[in-house]
């Protein structure tokens, strides 16, 4: 029975863990994605999460937990790509190139070194794997994660001017840099919450390909947002199915169906022309 | 010298200025844009600010609005230096903005609301209502489910002007609102400024129609990185000013109360 098969996984705690986890991860990252796809930070998002790899390693050998040394990593490297694109305009990508590869490159040296001493498998944080979820990691992605939707549910409207049209925004009042940096700081702490479960190449994944999809459904921003976060829980659902049967990686999983989801909405979506704008931006 | 009397500010101001600017010098990168500029707004003016393209006159307008601040010299608005605040409004030229954005015509007049609501307060009926009024008065109510991505530039540029109406701001600072918009929407364009000058607030437009701003104007601005001249068209519209303004030979016409101006042959000849 269909239904025996979908509720054997969750009789096991860290399986449901990992489901609930993967699905709040996909709603999160899709929330931020709309911003992500948008304003075209999908490369920044990567260099995120490849810098907060770093900060786990750090965080590893200090002997201290894995979240702050990510979150400390993330959130100083996204509050210096605001700065960075703030003073250099959008011709920064060459600097943040250099920067995050370089940081990450330093974080697989440390990792070799310290790995000697440590037997933690930090290369799960590479590829993700959301049954290494603890009772405490999904606590981590709760609080977080609420937070995230509850200022981005707060600051709505701002966010939705600042980022839409970010000069006259700032000149009507609005604290257009400041709003730019939160939902920078933002960025960097959903990738955090997010690395754990699919992975540092991947996270820019889940970032972007949900929201896409919901782009080519919707001219208003509201039901994008939404759609995309339906989308991100969606595919997060079905690849944890399919990775438990099939006996394969959950992020990589979660990943390819959250790109076969956007593969079918591209191809039925009266918008495919809209592709094309979003894709050159 | 003939010119300098030009120079000085208006004599006209019935009330008390609503923007000063005294001796303000500013730029980007430590380049300035701006030198010495000196001139005095009163309450409910139409003035059109002239100039060629470098001229300042983006700078001079972020300088207002207090986006940019002076290096040297004062921007007082109401008698306190300038800051952006949501009195004051201010549409640029559009090329700043995402058009791959998901939001309809409705939604980014909406956004007009934004400031004055501050955070967390949501939109209301009063808000809707005054989006429905500033569609109207440009002329845009059956476009407000279209998205903005799909308008011609200068339909986006009747929604973004409907944007700083629906802010009900005393100042609108306006570059180039009617570049890209057909004679009979530039019309009614500048009856409306004209009304809205009436009604007590106070609008700095940049243009390069000069025809329109000799006939509609209250004043004109002359810029080219120094001030050329302010006051009165009639005044400041001369062809020595003009030509000092755009390094040009401008050849200048007066029929009637119409103004017409053509570049002289040797520059090729075709009329602003």
């Amino acid at each position: 029975m269909l239904i025996d098969l979908l509720l054997e996984p969750l009789r096991y705690g860290f399986l449901l863990r990992g489901l609930v986890a993967a699905m709040l991860i996909g709603i999160i990252c899709a929330v931020i994605g709309t911003y992500v796809v948008l304003k075209g930070f999908a490369f920044i998002g990567d260099a995120l999460a490849h810098i907060a790899f770093t900060g786990i390693v750090v965080a590893f050998l200090a002997g201290v937990v894995f979240y702050l040394g990510a979150l400390v990593a993330a959130i100083a490297a996204g509050l210096g790509i605001g700065l960075i694109q703030r003073r250099v305009g959008l011709s920064s990508d060459t600097a943040i190139g250099i920067l995050f590869s370089g940081v990450f490159a330093l974080g697989i040296v440390l990792m070799s070194l310290g790995i000697k001493t440590y037997t933690v498998d930090l290369f799960s944080y590479v590829f993700g794997d959301i049954l290494s979820v603890r009772p405490s990691d999904l606590l981590v992605i709760v609080g977080l994660g609420g937070l995230i939707l509850l200022l981005i549910g707060l600051l709505y409207k701002e966010f939705l001017f600042v980022s839409f049209d970010p000069l006259v925004a700032e000149a009507t009042g609005l604290p257009g840099g400041k709003l730019q940096l939160l939902l920078l700081t933002l960025l960097s702490v959903t990738v955090v919450v997010s690395v754990q479960a699919v992975g540092v190449v991947l996270v820019v994944a889940m970032l972007v390909t949900p929201s896409a999809a919901a782009y080519l459904l919707t001219d208003r921003f509201h039901r994008m947002m939404l759609l995309g976060a339906a989308f991100g829980a969606l595919s997060a659902l079905i690849g944890f199915y399919l990775s438990y049967y099939l006996n394969v990686p959950s992020g990589a999983t979660i990943v390819l169906v959250a790109s076969a989801l956007f593969a079918l909405v591209a191809l039925l979506s009266p918008r495919r022309a809209d592709l094309r704008l979003l894709v050159r931006g | 010298m003939q010119v300098q009397t030009e120079l000085q500010p208006s004599a006209v101001t019935t009330s008390e200025p609503v923007i000063v600017v005294d001796r303000l010098t500013t730029g980007y990168h430590r380049q300035p844009v701006l030198e010495e500029i000196s001139f005095a707004v009163p309450r409910g003016a139409l003035v059109g600010v002239i100039g060629p393209n470098g001229g300042g006159k983006s700078t001079l307008f972020r300088a207002i609005i207090g986006l940019l601040k002076p290096w040297r010299g004062n921007v007082l608005i109401g008698g306190v230096p300038a800051r952006p605040n949501p009195d004051m409004t201010y549409v640029p030229q559009t090329d700043m903005v995402d058009w791959v954005f998901p939001v309809t015509v409705w939604d980014v007049v909406m956004m007009g609301r934004y400031p004055r609501l501050g955070f967390l307060r949501r939109p209301g009926a009063r808000d809707r209502e005054l989006v429905e009024h500033a569609l109207e008065q440009v002329r845009m109510q059956d476009y407000r489910h279209k998205p903005i991505g799909a308008l011609s530039g200068g339909q986006r540029q009747r929604v973004f002007l409907a944007r700083a109406l629906a802010q009900e701001p005393s100042i609108l600072l306006l570059d180039e609102p009617v570049s890209g918009v057909d004679a009979p929407t530039q019309h009614f364009i500048f009856e409306l400024l004209e009304e809205l000058c009436s009604e007590g607030r106070t609008a700095l437009v940049a243009s390069h129609d000069l025809s329109c701003v000799a006939q509609r104007f209250s004043q004109v601005l002359l810029l080219n990185r120094r001030m050329i001249g302010f006051g009165s068209p009639e005044r400041i519209f001369t062809q020595e000013l003009l030509n000092r303004t755009f390094d040009s030979h401008l050849l200048l016409l007066r029929y009637g109360d119409r103004v017409i101006v053509v570049e002289t042959p040797e520059n090729g000849s075709h009329a602003h």
